[in-house]
């Protein structure tokens, strides 16, 4: 099957502004994907480390703010959600496939270490700036958050700044 | 009024929520093609500018969205978590975001649509998310001052700058649209094709309508909080007559009996309640009257609720608004708070009854004035403490 066009960009961005105000209006928060992966990365350290997780600040600090319990937690479930809805998609528009994508100067060994250090680059800096493009960059715009504002155009300022050196990866 | 959660959507209904969410938003993101690096990656080279179509559409979109809640008197803005500013953090932690976007290709939210659909980049991608987490975890004593340096607290855009929040608003939607036609011209440059940059399409059509729709009706329409104020606004016998009211004596009773069942709900100034707190009492707003939170209060069943104020009639003003809300279980006191310090506090203990009636009245008043001061008291040594809004827990 071959797979299906992507939809209108612009009817895509309607559909996601009303998808964010209605999660708003529902839940008086705004989407997010970094989160859930602190929680998921908090549980398993305390779990496999406990005395480790208890000598350290930074887990101690989350698990005052988070007294249920790091997986309990609304953006984990809502992570859980798109893998399911997203899944899904890709199966309806025929795009399921497992393939490692890369640039045509790249190779697959660049991309298996760009991926991961991209990865670990953004869950860092998700870290110290509160949140991801979901999370501080979109649902900031959405509520017009002054900090999330200030962290969506340091994400894309900053791409754009980086993009020069890493051309080769991509072009 | 919204926000649903937690009163009307339970705690652990907001999970199944969050999940039936998460499908909506992993389906908008695969089928806007945010599953692959390499249309996202073009925002960066020039070549495909769906992310930011998808993005800036979105982002104005819920902003007229929110606006237009507000504006209908449909959501709480107070109770909606907003980003808190952290400037130094923000900046350095969005500066690496965007280094890790260019080397890897994605963001976390798409990088787990993209390895649902079996891209194997996009699970790397994930699984050095982790690793960037445990590090700052680990790291944390490194990071913790600059994470949390300059704090400005959670402010709106229009708050910081001072720019009236019609106008940003009116900017960003400029800025967006400049924004779709600049970049058309440059993926046609890029691409070396030529496509026209709007087609009229049904679809297109459709879409501009109903965001042209929402983004009107949030500031043409009367906002629903003015109709109701200039609804109230005439405050005459008729409106007297309507709202329910309670004598001195018996307010000055119901506070000496300690009446548990006593809402007192005071529209003073923070600086008159301070020289004469009553027991029972939250110190209430106009404006808290249009919020969610503090009106939990008149939902309670069964109380007593009194509206007091210095005069009678700005008492009737804040009955009618609370009743035009739909809160009827308000009364307010006769003559207000003056009439309560002339009769009871500084009731004139000399003065001679004229009827056999009034006897019983004056005794009670004396003994009320007797007594009342030591509630007074109590109350000015152990202030109220300062309310604290409940916001939604959000971010990432």
């Amino acid at each position: 099957m071959n797979p299906k066009p992507y939809m209108n960009p612009y009817l895509a961005g309607v559909l996601l502004g009303l998808l964010l105000t209605a999660t708003i209006f529902i839940t008086g928060r705004g989407l997010g994907a970094s989160g859930a992966v602190k929680s998921a990365t908090v549980a398993t350290v305390t779990t496999v480390a406990p005395s480790h997780a208890a000598a350290s600040k930074y887990y101690n600090e989350y698990q005052e703010e988070h007294p249920d319990g790091a997986l309990k937690n609304w953006l984990v479930f809502e992570v859980i959600g798109v893998v399911i809805g997203a899944f899904l998609s890709g199966l309806l528009s025929g795009r399921l496939a497992l393939k490692l994508e890369h640039g045509p100067r790249s190779t697959s060994r660049m991309r298996f270490a760009g991926a991961i250090l991209g990865g670990a680059l953004f869950g860092l800096g998700a870290q110290l700036g509160r949140g991801c493009t979901s999370g501080a960059a979109l649902s900031g715009m959405g509520v017009l958050s002054t900090g999330g504002l200030i962290t969506m155009m340091a994400i894309f300022g900053g791409a754009y700044a980086f993009a020069y050196f890493f051309r080769k990866l991509w072009l | 009024m919204g926000p649903l959660v937690p009163d009307i959507i339970g705690p652990n209904l907001n999970f199944v929520v969050a999940i039936l969410i998460g499908v909506a938003f992993g389906w908008i993101l695969e089928q806007a093609g945010f599953s692959t690096s390499k249309k996202l990656v073009g925002l960066f080279y020039g070549y495909d500018f769906t992310v930011l179509r998808v993005f800036f559409t979105a982002g104005i979109v819920a902003m007229f969205g929110v606006i237009a809640l507000q504006h209908f008197g449909l959501l709480d803005i107070n109770l909606v978590y907003i980003n808190p500013t952290f400037i130094w953090s923000a900046l350095a932690g969005g500066l690496i975001m965007g280094l890790g976007f260019v080397i890897g290709g994605f963001c976390p939210g798409t990088s787990v649509c993209a390895a649902a659909i079996g891209k194997i980049d996009a699970m790397l991608f994930v699984a050095g998310s982790f690793l960037g987490v445990l590090l700052f975890a680990e790291g944390y004593p490194l990071f913790e001052e600059l994470y949390k340096a300059g704090h400005w607290g959670s402010p709106q855009i229009f708050e910081t700058t001072g720019i009236p929040k019609p106008l940003f608003v009116l900017l960003l939607t400029t800025v967006a649209l400049v924004a779709f036609w600049a970049v058309s011209l440059i993926e046609a440059r890029v691409n070396g094709e030529k496509r026209p940059f709007i087609q009229l399409t049904r679809v297109s059509v459709t879409a501009a309508a109903v965001g042209g729709l929402i983004a009107v009706s949030g500031f043409a329409l009367p906002a629903e909080k003015d109709v109701l104020l200039s609804r109230t606004a005439h405050i005459d016998a008729e409106t007297r007559g309507r709202i329910p009211t309670m004598t001195v004596d018996e307010f000055a009773f119901r506070l000496l009996d300690d009446d548990p069942r006593l809402q007192v709900v005071d529209f003073r100034s923070s600086d008159a309640i301070k020289h004469l707190p009553l027991p029972h009492a939250t110190a209430f707003t106009l404006d808290n009257l249009f919020e969610k939170e503090p009106m939990q209060l008149f939902v309670k069943k069964n109380m007593v609720n009194i509206i007091v104020a210095d005069d009678e009639r700005s008492e009737l003003r804040m009955a009618a608004i609370a009743r035009e809300l739909g809160h009827d279980n308000v009364r307010i006191l006769e003559g207000g708070l003056a009439a309560f310090e002339r009769d009871i506090l500084r009731f004139d203990t000399s003065s001679v009854p004229e009827s056999r009636a009034a006897v019983d009245t004056h005794r009670f008043r004396a003994r009320a004035r007797r007594e009342l001061p030591a509630l007074i008291a109590v109350q000015q040594a152990a202030p109220a403490a300062p309310k604290v809004i409940k916001r939604a827990v959000g971010g990432c």
